[in-house]
C-alpha cells in the first residue's frame, strides 16, 4: 500500500517529461497528455485515499532512496502521508484536473500553448512532492519546483514588460522564503543530529526534550519555517506580491494564486505543527501576524478596483484566518477552510471576466447610487486615512523594498566603484592564498580557523553582488556567479574536513552549468552583437532555443533540485556548525543573491519587450 | 524650427484628438482606430501615424510574402499594382525588392523621446513609480461597482475630491509635503507644474504628449468620459486636465522624494531640444513596399469578387414570394440569408441596418437606466418602455461582494466554497446557460409588452414616450422604401434583429448589433413589426402609395448569432390564415439555422464540421455558454465587403460570410436620395468595423488589447493586464486572429455618375472613399460593368481573372477548409 505513494510522484513526473518531448505544434497531443496525466492521478488519489481511510488512516512514513551518502550525512528522499496530505492530494488533483481540461480549449491558438502545459505539469509535480514529502530536503525540492514554475507562469507573456518585471520581483521574494527553509534545514540538522523526518517530529517526547535544552535553536527553526510560510501564503508583510502575480492566463492564476500555491504556506505550518506548538512565543507571533493580515488584507480587498486583485486580497485575509485556526490547534477546521477557500477562489477567478456583464446587468435593475459602507460611520479623518492607506496597500511594497532590497542595493552601489581589473588580480591573490592556507589547515591558529571561512564566504558574496549589479558585461557577470561557488567551496573546505567527492560533485555541477551558460551567452552575442544587462531585451522572441538552454544553465548554477549543485549546497550547509550564524548568514545571503543575479540575467537577456521593433510590441505600461 | 507657443486648451484638444476614443465596456463602439488621421489619404496616414506614434500599420513583410507564396496574393495583380505605381523600366527592380530584398525594419516613435531623457540623464524610471499610484487613484475614483468601499469623497471633479481627501487625513498619497501643498493650493495650475518639471515652455506640448501616450488607455478613457459623461451609470465628474494635473504632481513627488529638492527640470538638462512632433514625415522605401503589397493583397481578393458579381443575372423579384424576411446588414447574416433562400426557393430576403429605421431609448421593466437602440452617432428623442417583464436575475454568490468580507467570506468559503467546486465541475463538463453568460434573449422578455404609442405627448427623462402614428408611418415608410420593398408583399414578412450569447466574456457587447449601439436588435425588430401591423399606420402608408395588403402580417424576430436560435415575438396576433404558414416557415428557418451553424463551425476547432447537423448545432450552442471558450463566435472577423443593391447581385454567390448586405433598388431611386441616406448610415458603421479589425490585426498590441486570456476587469468599465497595467481599449487577439486586414469595398448598384454626384453632397461620408479608407465600386445597372473610384473619378475596372468557380453543394464546400474560402458561384442543383 505505502509504495503506492510513489505513483503520485511518478505520474506527474512522467507526464511532465513526455510533455517536453511533444512538438509545440501538436496542441491536441499536449492537452490530451495533460488530461490523461491528471485523470490518472485523480482516480488513483481518490482510490488510494478511500482505501487508506478503510484501513484506519494510519500515518505512513516511507523512507525512500538516498540521493547521496557520505560519512554520517545522508541525503534521502522521504515520503509521508497523513490526513493533511490526503486532503491536499485530492484537492490538488481535482483542481489541476479541472484546469487542464479547461485550458485545453481556453488556450487554443495561444502562443506558448506547450510552454503553458509544461509549466503547469512542472508545478503540479512540485506541488505533489511538497505535500507528500517526509523531510525538509524532499519538501525543499518541491518548493523550488514551485518557485521556478511560478516565475515562468507569471512571465508567461514574456514579451510584455509588466509580467516580466513582476515575475522577477516575486521570484526575489520567494527567494527569501527559500532561505528561511534552508536555514531551518541547516539548524534542524544540528538539533536532531540527523536528517529529521516529519514523522519523527511527531514524537512529542523527543521534541520537547530537545527544545528544553535548545529553546533558542527551536525558536530560530520555527521562525525560519514561519518566514517561508508567510512568503508563500502572502501573509504580512509579504502580501502585496499575490495580486501582482495575476499576470498569466486566467486559469493559471486561478490554480496558482487562487488555490494551490498560496495555501502551501498553511500546509507547511500544518506539517511542522508538532514542532512549534509548544513554543508559546512562536504561536503568539503567528497569531499576531494572522490577525493583522486578516484586518489589513480585508481593508485592501474592499478598496480594490480590479476583480483579480480583489479576489487575491480577500483570499489572503482568509488565509490569515486559517493561520489563526492552525495556531489555535483547530487543524481540522483549518483544512476544511483551506479546501473551501481554494475552491471558491478558483471559481471566482475563472469566472472573473463575467463580472462586468453580471454586475452591469444587475445595476440596470438594482442600481443604488453610492451605498453607505461600514467605514462611513468612522470619523471623517480616520475614514479618509484608512482609505488612503488601504489604496496604497499600506505601503507594503515600499516596506519590503526598504527592508530587503534597498540595503543590498546600497551595499552594491559602494561596491560598484571598485575597479574590476585591479579587482580580479586582487581576488586571484586572495583565492590562491586561500588554497595555500587550505593545505596548512590543520596548523592554522584557532582564531584564523574560526574567521577565515566567514571571510571567504564574504568575498564570494561580494562577487555575486557584483554580478547582480552589473549593467554591461554579461559574460563577466556570469563568471562572477560561477566564481562565487568556488569561494564558497574554499570557505567550507577551510571550515571543516570535507570529502573531496562532495566538493567534486558540487563543483562539477557548477562547472558544467558554467560552460553551457558561457556558450549560450557567446552564441547570443555572436548573433546580436550588442547585449547588455541594463534593460530587458526580449531575445526569446527570435531565439527561444538559446533562451531555454540558458535557463537550464541558470537552474544548474542556482542549485536547482536534482542538479549536482543542489546536493552540494545542501551538504555545505551541513558543514556549517550550529554556532556559526555568521557563516550561515553569509552563505544564505549569497545563495539568495546568486539566484537573483541569475534570474535577472535570464530575464534581461531573453524576456521583456523585444529590442527589435519590427513587429507589434505592447506599450510598456500595458 | 518654429514651435507654437504653449496653449493648454489647444494641447488638451490635440491630445483628445489622437488618444483612443473607446468608451466603457458595456457600450462598445467599432470605429476607425486612426480616425484622427482620416483627413489624409490612407497610405499617407499609415506612414505618418507610424512615424509619430510608433504604430505598426501593415502586416509584416514576411506575412505578405507568405501570402504571395500561397497564391493568396496573385502574381498578375502584383504586377499590375507595381506598374500602376512605377514605370515599366524599373518594374523588375521593384518586383525583386518586393519579393526578396532584406529590409531592416525598425518602428520608432517620436512620441516618448523627450520623456525618455529622465531615464537617460537621471537614471530613473519615473513611470515605474508614478503609474501604479496614478492608475489606482483614478481607478478608485471612477470605479463603477467592483470596489466595496468607494472613493469616499465626491466633490466636483477629481482634483477637488483628492484635495478633500488629502486635507482631512493623517496620511497622504504623496511622499513629500511639496506635492501635497501644490495640490492644496488652488492657484496652482498645470502650467506651473510644468515649469517645475520641464522648465522650458517650448517643451510642454511635447512633454504632455509623451506623458499621456505612455498610458493611452487610461488617458483615452478619461477623455472619452469627459466628453460623454452619461456613459457611466454611476456618474463621475472627470476631466483630462485634472488627470494630467495629478500625474504631474505624482512625478514631482517622486523626483522630490528621491533627490530631496536637488534636481534640475528636464528642459534644463543639457542636450534637450524641442521637436515638432507633427513635422512632415520621412519617406523610407519600406513604406512604399508595404503599400504595394497591401494593394496587391486587397485587389487579389476584390478582383475575384468583382468578377463573380459582374456575371450575375438580374432576375426580377418573384410575384408570389412564400415569405419575405428583413435582416440586418451584418456580415454574420450573409450566410444565413443564403441558407434561408436555399431551403425555401421562394423566400425573399432583404438587408437593412438592424435598428430598422426606428431610433429610441429603451427602458426595460424595473430598469433604472435607458439604453440607446440605434446607431451610436444618433441622438433619439423617443423612449420605449417595457411592461410586465417576468425576468429575474439569477443571483450568483461567486460575484457577490460579500464573499470578499472577512467573516462572511469565512462562512462563504466554508460552505459555498464547496458548492463552487461542484458548480465548476458542472460548468466545465456540461456547459449550460448560467449567471456567467450574457444572452441576447434576455434583452427583452418575449412575454412582456411594449409601450410605444404616444397619444397625449407624455414625456419621461425629457424624451417623448413612444411614437405618434404619423411618426410610426414615417419610419416604416423609410424602412420599406430604402430596401425597395414597396409592392408584392408576401403574407408573412419577418423582421429579424440579431444579438449574441457568450459566457465569461468582457467583450460581450462587441457581438451584438452594431446598428443598435452594440445591443441586441430585438426591441427594434419587434417594434417595427408592431408598427407595420397597425391599421392606422397602413392607412397613412397607403396615402403615400405604399399599399400593404390586409392579410400581410409582420413578425418581429430575434436571431442569436452565436447559438443560431431564433425567437418570434407576438405570434398570438397572427391570423388564422397565416398561422399554419408561419409554422412551415418556422421549419425553413430551423433548417437554415442549422446549415448556418454548420458553415460557421468550420472555423471552430472544438466542432467537427462533418457531423450531423443536429450535433453541430448543439456543439455550437454549448460553445456559446462555455466558460472556457474565448471565441463563442467570430463576430465580424474576415469582413471585407459591403454590397448595396438588389439581391440578384449576391444571391447566388458564396461570399464566405464576409459581406455586409444592404438591399436597395436603384430603379425606385434614380436621383440617389435614398442611396445617400443608406451610405450615410452604412459607411461609418461598416467602415468603423472594418478598420477596427484592420488595425487590431496589424498591431494587436497597440490598437488591440492583446490576448484576452490574462485580462483583468477594472472598475467594470475596462480591461487591463495584471493589476498595474494600463487599460486596453481595442479588440483582443482572439477576435481578430482569423481576420484578413483588407479595407472594405463598398459595391453599389447604380450609375457611377449618380453615386459620385450624391456623394459630393456629403463630404463627411465622401472622405472615407476619397481618402481611400474604404474602396468604392459602382456596378452599372445596365452594362453590369464595375467602376472603381480612383482619385475622385470612377474608372472602368475589368477583372483580370475570368475564371468562375462554381459549386452546387454548399455543405461540401464548407467542409473542405478551415481557412478562407474564395468566392464561388452557387448553381442550383
Amino acid at each position: 500500500m505505502e509504495l503506492f505513494l510513489h505513483y503520485f510522484l511518478l505520474i506527474p513526473f512522467i507526464g511532465y517529461v513526455i510533455s517536453l518531448l511533444i512538438s509545440s505544434k501538436n496542441e491536441f497531443a499536449i492537452s490530451r497528455l495533460a488530461f490523461i496525466t491528471l485523470s490518472l492521478q485523480l482516480i488513483f488519489a481518490i482510490g488510494f485515499t478511500i482505501k487508506w481511510i478503510t484501513i484506519g488512516m494510519p500515518s505512513i512514513n516511507l523512507k525512500d532512496f538516498s540521493l547521496y551518502q557520505v560519512d554520517d550525512y545522508d541525503f534521502f528522499i522521504d515520503l509521508y502521508f497523513d490526513h493533511v496530505s490526503a486532503v491536499f492530494l485530492v484537492l490538488g488533483a481535482f483542481l489541476t484536473f479541472l484546469i487542464t481540461y479547461y485550458s485545453r480549449f481556453y488556450m487554443h491558438r495561444e502562443q506558448g500553448f506547450k510552454r503553458f502545459f509544461n509549466t503547469i505539469l512542472l508545478f503540479y509535480l512540485g506541488y505533489n512532492i511538497i505535500i507528500l514529502s517526509g523531510n525538509f530536503e524532499t519538501l525543499f525540492i518541491g518548493w523550488e519546483f514551485l518557485g521556478i514554475s511560478s516565475f515562468l507562469l507569471i512571465a508567461f507573456y514574456r514579451d510584455r514588460y509588466l509580467p516580466v518585471k513582476n515575475a522577477v520581483k516575486i521570484f526575489s521574494l520567494y527567494r527569501i522564503g527559500d532561505i528561511g527553509l534552508i536555514l531551518a534545514m541547516w539548524l534542524s540538522h544540528h538539533l536532531f543530529h540527523e536528517n529529521v523526518t516529519f514523522g519523527r517530529m511527531h514524537n512529542a517526547d523527543l521534541v520537547s526534550h530537545l527544545l528544553q535544552k535548545h529553546s533558542w535553536e527551536g525558536f530560530f527553526i520555527s521562525f525560519m519555517i514561519l518566514i517561508a510560510a508567510l512568503v508563500k501564503s502572502a501573509q504580512l508583510p509579504f502580501s502585496s506580491w499575490l495580486p501582482r502575480a495575476m499576470e498569466g492566463p486566467t486559469p493559471s492564476s486561478a490554480i496558482f494564486y487562487g488555490s494551490l500555491s498560496v495555501h502551501i504556506g498553511a500546509f507547511l505550518l500544518l506539517r511542522t505543527h508538532p514542532f512549534w506548538e509548544h513554543q508559546i512565543s512562536v504561536r503568539i507571533l503567528i497569531g499576531i501576524i494572522g490577525v493583522s493580515t486578516c484586518i489589513v488584507a480585508s481593508l485592501m480587498a474592499r478598496v480594490q478596483t480590479s476583480v483579480k486583485s480583489q479576489i487575491a486580497y480577500s483570499s489572503i485575509a482568509q488565509i490569515g484566518l486559517i493561520f489563526m485556526e492552525i495556531v489555535a490547534g483547530w487543524d481540522d477546521l483549518a483544512i476544511y477552510h483551506i479546501c473551501g477557500n481554494a475552491l471558491l477562489r478558483t471559481y471566482q477567478l475563472l469566472v472573473s471576466p463575467s463580472i462586468a456583464s453580471y454586475r452591469i446587468k444587475e445595476q440596470l435593475y438594482h442600481f443604488e447610487p453610492r451605498e453607505k459602507t461600514l467605514e462611513d460611520s468612522l470619523p471623517k479623518k480616520l475614514e479618509y486615512s484608512f482609505y488612503i492607506l488601504s489604496l496604497k496597500e499600506w505601503n507594503l511594497e515600499t516596506i519590503i523594498y526598504q527592508v530587503f532590497l534597498a540595503p543590498l542595493q546600497r551595499f552594491a552601489k559602494r561596491f560598484r566603484l571598485f575597479q574590476m581589473n585591479i579587482g580580479i588580480i586582487l581576488f586571484a591573490v586572495i583565492f590562491i592564498a586561500g588554497l595555500i592556507l587550505l593545505s596548512f589547515k590543520n596548523d592554522l591558529p584557532h582564531f584564523w580557523k574560526n574567521y577565515l571561512p566567514g571571510f571567504y564566504a564574504f568575498v564570494g558574496l561580494l562577487m555575486v553582488i557584483k554580478a547582480f549589479t552589473e549593467r554591461r558585461n554579461v559574460l563577466m557577470s556570469w563568471f562572477m556567479v560561477m566564481m562565487n561557488h568556488f569561494w564558497i567551496a574554499l570557505a567550507i573546505s577551510i571550515n571543516v574536513h570535507i570529502h573531496y567527492s562532495t566538493l567534486a560533485m558540487y563543483l562539477t555541477g557548477v562547472i558544467i552549468s558554467g560552460i553551457i551558460g558561457y556558450f549560450s551567452i557567446q552564441k547570443l552575442k555572436n548573433i546580436e552583437k550588442r547585449i547588455t544587462l541594463a534593460r530587458f531585451q526580449g531575445h526569446s522572441f527570435e531565439h527561444p532555443r538559446i533562451a531555454f538552454i540558458f535557463l537550464l544553465a541558470c537552474l544548474g548554477m542556482a542549485g536547482f533540485p536534482i542538479t549536482p549543485t543542489m546536493i552540494g549546497e545542501d551538504l555545505i550547509f551541513s558543514a556549517v556548525r550550529e554556532d556559526q550564524y555568521f557563516l550561515a548568514f553569509f552563505l544564505s545571503i549569497s545563495l539568495i543573491v546568486d539566484g537573483l543575479a541569475l534570474v535577472r540575467m535570464y530575464a534581461r537577456l531573453f524576456l521583456g519587450p523585444h529590442v527589435k521593433t519590427y513587429h507589434s510590441i505592447a506599450h510598456k505600461s500595458s | 524650427m518654429h514651435i507654437k507657443p504653449f496653449d493648454l486648451d489647444d494641447t488638451i484638444q490635440e491630445l483628445k484628438r489622437y488618444l483612443p476614443t473607446q468608451g466603457p465596456l458595456k457600450d462598445y463602439i467599432f470605429q476607425n482606430s486612426l480616425a484622427c488621421f482620416q483627413d489624409l489619404p490612407f497610405h499617407e496616414a499609415m506612414k505618418r501615424s507610424s512615424e509619430i506614434f510608433g504604430y505598426k500599420t501593415y502586416l509584416d513583410l514576411k506575412d505578405f510574402r507568405a501570402l504571395y507564396e500561397k497564391g493568396e496574393i496573385r502574381n498578375d495583380i502584383l504586377d499590375k499594382v507595381i506598374l500602376e505605381n512605377k514605370d515599366q523600366v524599373s518594374f523588375q527592380h521593384w518586383k525583386n525588392k518586393l519579393i526578396e530584398h532584406d529590409y531592416q525594419i525598425r518602428i520608432l516613435s517620436r512620441v516618448g523621446v523627450l520623456r525618455d531623457k529622465w531615464s537617460k540623464f537621471l537614471k530613473i524610471d519615473l513611470d515605474k513609480f508614478v503609474h501604479i499610484n496614478l492608475f489606482r487613484i483614478i481607478g478608485a475614483y471612477l470605479d463603477q461597482g467592483i470596489s466595496i468601499w468607494n472613493f469616499p469623497s465626491h466633490k466636483q471633479g477629481l482634483r477637488a475630491s483628492l484635495a478633500d481627501l488629502e486635507k482631512n487625513s493623517f496620511t497622504s498619497f504623496f511622499q513629500t509635503e511639496k506635492a501635497k501643498s501644490l495640490l492644496l493650493d488652488k492657484n496652482i495650475d498645470i502650467k506651473y507644474l510644468l515649469s517645475i518639471l520641464v522648465g522650458k515652455e517650448e517643451l510642454y506640448f511635447q512633454y504632455l504628449f509623451d506623458q499621456q501616450f505612455a498610458h493611452p488607455g487610461w488617458s483615452g478613457m478619461i477623455a472619452y468620459l469627459e466628453n460623454n459623461p452619461h456613459t457611466l451609470l454611476d456618474k463621475r465628474a472627470v476631466s483630462l486636465k485634472d488627470f494630467i494635473f495629478l500625474e504631474l504632481l505624482l512625478e514631482i513627488d517622486v523626483l522630490e522624494h528621491r533627490y530631496a529638492g536637488k534636481w534640475t527640470p528636464l528642459g534644463m538638462l543639457s542636450k534637450v531640444e524641442p521637436k515638432n512632433l507633427f513635422a512632415p514625415t520621412r519617406h523610407p522605401e519600406i513604406t512604399e513596399i508595404l503599400r504595394m503589397w497591401q494593394e496587391a493583397y486587397e485587389w487579389s481578393y476584390y478582383d475575384d469578387v468583382l468578377h463573380h458579381l459582374t456575371i450575375q443575372e438580374n432576375v426580377p423579384n418573384q410575384e408570389n414570394a412564400s415569405f419575405q424576411a428583413l435582416f440586418c446588414i451584418d456580415d454574420r447574416e450573409c450566410s444565413f440569408r443564403t441558407y434561408v433562400e436555399q431551403t425555401d426557393k421562394k423566400a425573399e430576403t432583404y438587408g437593412t441596418p438592424g435598428f430598422f429605421n426606428i431610433e429610441f431609448y429603451y427602458k426595460p421593466d424595473g430598469g433604472k437606466f435607458l439604453t440607446k437602440l440605434c446607431p451610436a452617432p444618433m441622438q433619439p428623442n423617443y423612449l420605449i418602455l417595457e411592461k410586465s417583464n417576468k425576468f429575474k436575475i439569477k443571483k450568483e454568490v461567486g460575484f457577490s461582494s460579500k464573499s470578499h468580507g472577512l467573516f462572511v467570506g469565512w462562512l462563504v468559503s466554508q460552505t459555498l466554497g464547496f458548492w463552487s467546486g461542484f458548480k465548476l465541475l458542472r460548468y466545465i463538463f456540461k456547459p449550460t446557460y448560467g449567471s456567467t453568460s450574457v444572452s441576447s434573449f434576455q434583452h427583452m422578455s418575449a412575454t412582456s409588452s411594449l409601450i410605444y404609442e404616444n397619444e397625449n405627448g407624455e414625456k419621461e427623462h425629457d424624451l417623448q414616450v413612444g411614437f405618434t402614428v404619423e411618426e410610426m408611418a414615417l419610419r416604416i415608410e423609410g424602412l420599406l422604401k430604402s430596401i425597395g420593398l414597396t409592392s408584392h408583399f408576401a403574407d408573412l414578412i419577418y423582421i429579424i434583429g440579431h444579438g449574441s450569447t457568450s459566457a465569461n466574456n468582457a467583450f460581450y457587447s462587441t457581438m451584438d448589433c452594431g446598428a443598435c449601439s452594440c445591443k441586441p436588435g430585438s426591441v427594434n425588430a419587434r417594434l417595427a413589426a408592431l408598427m407595420a401591423n397597425r391599421e392606422d399606420v397602413r392607412k397613412i402608408l397607403a396615402e403615400r402609395g405604399l399599399y400593404i395588403p390586409e392579410k400581410t402580417q409582420f413578425v418581429g424576430v430575434l436571431h442569436d448569432t452565436a447559438q443560431d436560435l431564433m425567437v418570434y415575438y407576438d405570434i398570438a396576433t397572427l391570423s388564422e390564415e397565416n398561422r399554419p404558414k408561419h409554422l412551415i416557415h418556422q421549419e425553413t428557418f430551423e433548417k437554415a439555422l442549422k446549415l448556418n451553424a454548420k458553415e460557421r463551425s468550420r472555423r471552430f476547432m472544438s466542432v467537427d464540421t462533418t457531423q450531423s447537423l443536429e450535433k453541430i448545432h448543439q456543439a455550437v450552442q454549448s460553445r456559446s455558454f462555455s466558460l472556457f471558450e474565448p471565441r463563442p463566435e467570430l463576430d465580424h472577423a474576415t469582413n471585407s465587403l459591403c454590397v448595396i443593391g438588389g439581391r440578384w447581385l449576391t444571391k447566388n454567390v458564396f461570399l464566405d460570410r464576409r459581406a455586409f448586405l444592404n438591399s436597395y433598388d436603384y430603379q425606385q431611386d434614380l436621383d440617389g436620395q435614398l442611396l445617400l441616406g443608406i451610405l450615410k448610415a452604412a459607411t461609418p458603421v461598416c467602415g468603423g468595423i472594418n478598420l477596427a479589425y484592420y488595425f487590431a490585426k496589424v498591431d494587436n498590441q497597440k490598437f488591440g488589447s492583446g490576448s484576452k486570456l490574462p485580462h483583468n476587469i477594472v472598475g467594470l468599465f475596462g480591461v487591463a493586464n495584471g493589476i498595474e497595467g494600463d487599460i486596453r481599449p481595442g479588440l483582443p487577439k482572439q477576435m481578430v486572429e482569423v481576420h484578413d486586414p483588407i479595407r472594405l469595398m463598398t459595391i453599389i448598384e447604380h450609375y457611377p455618375e449618380v453615386v459620385k454626384r450624391i456623394l459630393e453632397t456629403a463630404p463627411a461620408t465622401y472622405e472615407w472613399y476619397m481618402n481611400d479608407w474604404m474602396k468604392l465600386v459602382a456596378i452599372h445597372p445596365e452594362t453590369k460593368q464595375a467602376f472603381v473610384l480612383k482619385n475622385g473619378d470612377f474608372e472602368l475596372y475589368k477583372p483580370l481573372k475570368k475564371h468562375t468557380k462554381s459549386i452546387a453543394d454548399l455543405q461540401k464546400l464548407v467542409e473542405s477548409s478551415h481557412e478562407n474560402i474564395s468566392t464561388h458561384q452557387i448553381i442550383s442543383a
